[in-house]
């Protein structure tokens, strides 16, 4: 890790709320005010060149939301985002169409980001065109070769459409057509939780070999504890849109301090503590729209006081583990 | 939609395009349906006949010069009681050979009815597209105008626009300018299902992964409806078509057999059936029957055509 660089991606309290009111007339004959959903709520975190940085978190906690707002799919509410110190909101011209090239997206379903309607070859042809990163129509079909046989697959299959494919290979395809907009950083949206198990670790393992050949960064979204061990250099803990715990990989497993961490850990199966008693998760995520007061995470947690009631806690640092509990030294 | 090959084959082998239709599940259900290929059949029959008519007709229906007055009334299969000729389904009552009349009559019926779907598939395939895909307040503006002309039956539309563009016109062109008329009034009565249909699939279509990926790719939005999400909801639009193509051309033949669509210098199947309805009650029948049949037989094959497709390509019919 480079700690003099300044990080490749800064994302500075980010803010996400959704307006989920009913309509206006309703709302008048109803008197009720409008309602927001806070799906991001003041997230920092930053992610250095060539390492993976993981988010995880339950259903509903903001991962993929925060996925979106990084490559500008959804616009943030407040905060910043910097790649390399530009902004994807205020640039514009030939700048945006660079940024918007060296951030590229791998996504969840397999079976939804590839069109139906086209062959393989022009889905991963796609970025060359619209970034225009070849010549001639030969060297398209050379670049969509070669990267077809990088991930796996052949160049014949470029004449083949997406149908053809088992879910694995579609996100084989998926990820060459990422890679053929040549970027520098891969936003990976739960990219294996659409497969079977056995397939997970091949496109893991695929996606590892291609970050140290093209020197890749990666945020790696997943709710998938055990995936997350095997992808990350840093984890940030999500919970209700809030990150709790932000701590490198080996320290968060080692070591969890935030209650919600220790309780996501608890509750992975192991293999070699077959019959070990595990804790399942209890309650479930609240409403964002009327979240919890204070900490929201207080009607979840064993350690929980009165003042976590009425008080957000602060981000304090202990071990290099930034963390948001105000009983995080009693856990220790 | 192909079913696999035999493994035997090399899997890169690209089959050539008819043999991929005649593989696919679609083929397989239209053969095994007379109805269906009678009416396939019957479509391509008045479809060619009629862009073949000035090779096949016997006749040059609306040559003055080649008319002969003395033919006139000549029931069918009979030998005119002057003239001695033969007419297979006798002539009019300027004895012009009703046989060459409806083929020449179903070209315009034809041309009206695919070049007006055409014209309302495109308007409201555009409309329909935008306001899915841009939804706010130019989706609310689309749609409600669609909801407004939906409320009004379609022949009264046609009739208003009919009305409004004849209007515009300096008489001297009208007769020329009457087809176009004719397919821009049926088109702009007929666009608000494609456009609701459209607008429909692209909601569905546009919140998935692949658009968002080529919004990544900085494609732009007009691309992206035009690239992208187009094929996607071409499905549900070829059925709306071809049902609408029956219904544009019996809403034309309304329109003429009213006395508004095209002239009587170029008749459409529904001007052949008005003029002969004055003889109906004298024993002329044939002159206003067998335009009638071609019409029902065309509207009816089409209709059938139609209904086929949408069954054939529901999946929850399969």
């Amino acid at each position: 890790m480079n700690q003099a660089k300044r990080p490749l991606l800064e994302v500075k309290d980010l803010t996400c709320h959704f307006d989920v009111s009913k309509p206006l007339l309703n709302r008048i004959l109803e008197r009720e005010p409008k309602s927001f959903l806070t799906a991001v709520d003041e997230v920092s975190f930053e992610v250095n060149k060539g390492e993976t940085f993981a988010l995880v978190g339950e259903s509903g906690s903001g991962k993929s939301t925060i996925a979106k707002l990084i490559v500008d799919l959804v616009h943030p509410s407040s905060g910043k985002i910097e790649f390399d110190g530009q902004s994807l909101a205020t640039s514009r011209g030939q700048a945006f169409k660079n940024l918007r090239r060296r951030m590229q997206m791998i996504f969840q379903d397999p079976f939804a980001s590839l069109n139906p309607r086209w062959p393989v070859g022009e889905l991963v042809a796609e970025p060359i065109y619209a970034f225009g990163l070849a010549k001639s129509r030969a060297e398209v079909n050379r670049t969509v070769e070669e990267l077809l046989e990088k991930v796996g697959l052949s160049g014949r299959d470029a004449a083949k459409f997406p149908h053809e494919f088992s879910g694995g290979q579609r996100q084989r395809i998926a990820i060459a057509r990422a890679l053929s907009a040549q970027p520098d950083f891969l936003v990976c949206d739960e990219p294996t939780s659409a497969l079977d198990v056995s397939v997970q670790a091949q496109i893991l393992n695929l996606m590892k070999d291609l970050q140290d050949e093209f020197g890749l960064t990666y945020l790696f979204i997943s709710h998938d504890m055990s995936v997350v061990k095997h992808m990350a250099d840093r984890i940030g803990v999500l919970y209700l849109g809030a990150l709790v715990e932000n701590a490198a990989a080996e320290e968060l497993f080692k070591n969890p301090k935030h209650p919600y961490t220790r309780m996501l850990l608890d509750a992975i199966p192991d293999h070699e503590m077959t019959g070990r008693k595990r804790q399942a998760i209890k309650g479930e995520i609240p409403s964002p729209i009327d979240p919890p007061s204070g900490c929201t995470f207080h009607p979840r947690c064993a350690l929980a006081t009165g003042e976590c009631k009425v008080k957000r806690p602060e981000v304090v640092v202990r071990e290099g583990t930034r963390v948001a509990c105000w009983e995080v030294d009693r856990l220790a | 939609m192909t079913k696999t090959t035999t493994s035997s084959q090399d899997p890169y082998q690209v089959e050539p395009w008819w043999q991929r239709i005649l593989n696919s599940d679609l083929f397989y259900d239209f053969s095994r349906r007379p109805v269906v290929v009678l009416s396939a059949v019957m479509t391509l029959l008045i479809i060619s006949a009629s862009m073949l008519a000035p090779w096949i007709a016997p006749h040059t229906p609306f040559d003055p010069a080649s008319l002969n007055l003395m033919d006139g009334f000549t029931p069918p299969m009979e030998p005119n009681a002057f003239t001695g000729n033969v007419y297979w389904l006798g002539t009019d009552s300027q004895g012009r050979d009703i046989f060459s009349a409806i083929l020449y009559g179903a070209r315009v019926s034809l041309l009206v009815g695919f070049a007006a779907v055409g014209f309302a598939a495109i308007l409201g395939i555009t409309l329909g597209l935008i306001a899915g895909y841009k939804g706010g307040w130019i989706d609310t503006v689309i749609m409600r105008i669609a909801d407004v002309q939906l409320s009004f039956p379609a022949i009264l539309i046609a009739l208003l626009i009919f009305g409004i563009t004849k209007s515009l016109i300096p008489r001297e062109l009208q007769e020329q300018a009457a087809v176009y008329v004719l397919i821009l009034s049926i088109g702009l009565s007929d666009w608000v299902q494609y456009a609701r249909t459209v607008r429909s699939s692209t909601l569905a279509e546009k919140n998935k992964e692949y658009v968002q990926a080529a919004r990544l790719f900085g494609v732009t939005w007009p691309r992206i409806l035009l690239r992208h999400i187009l094929p996607n909801v071409m499905g549900p639009v070829l059925v709306i078509g071809t049902i609408g193509l029956a219904l544009a051309i019996i809403l034309e033949s309304t329109l003429s057999f009213l006395g508004v669509g095209v002239p009587a210098t170029q008749p459409s199947l529904g001007t052949l059936i008005r003029v002969g309805n004055e003889y109906l009650f004298s024993g002329e029948w044939w002159i206003t029957i067998f335009p009638g049949l071609t019409l029902l037989v065309l509207a009816l094959s089409v209709n059938l055509l139609g209904d086929w497709l949408r069954d054939a390509l529901n999946p929850r019919l399969r």
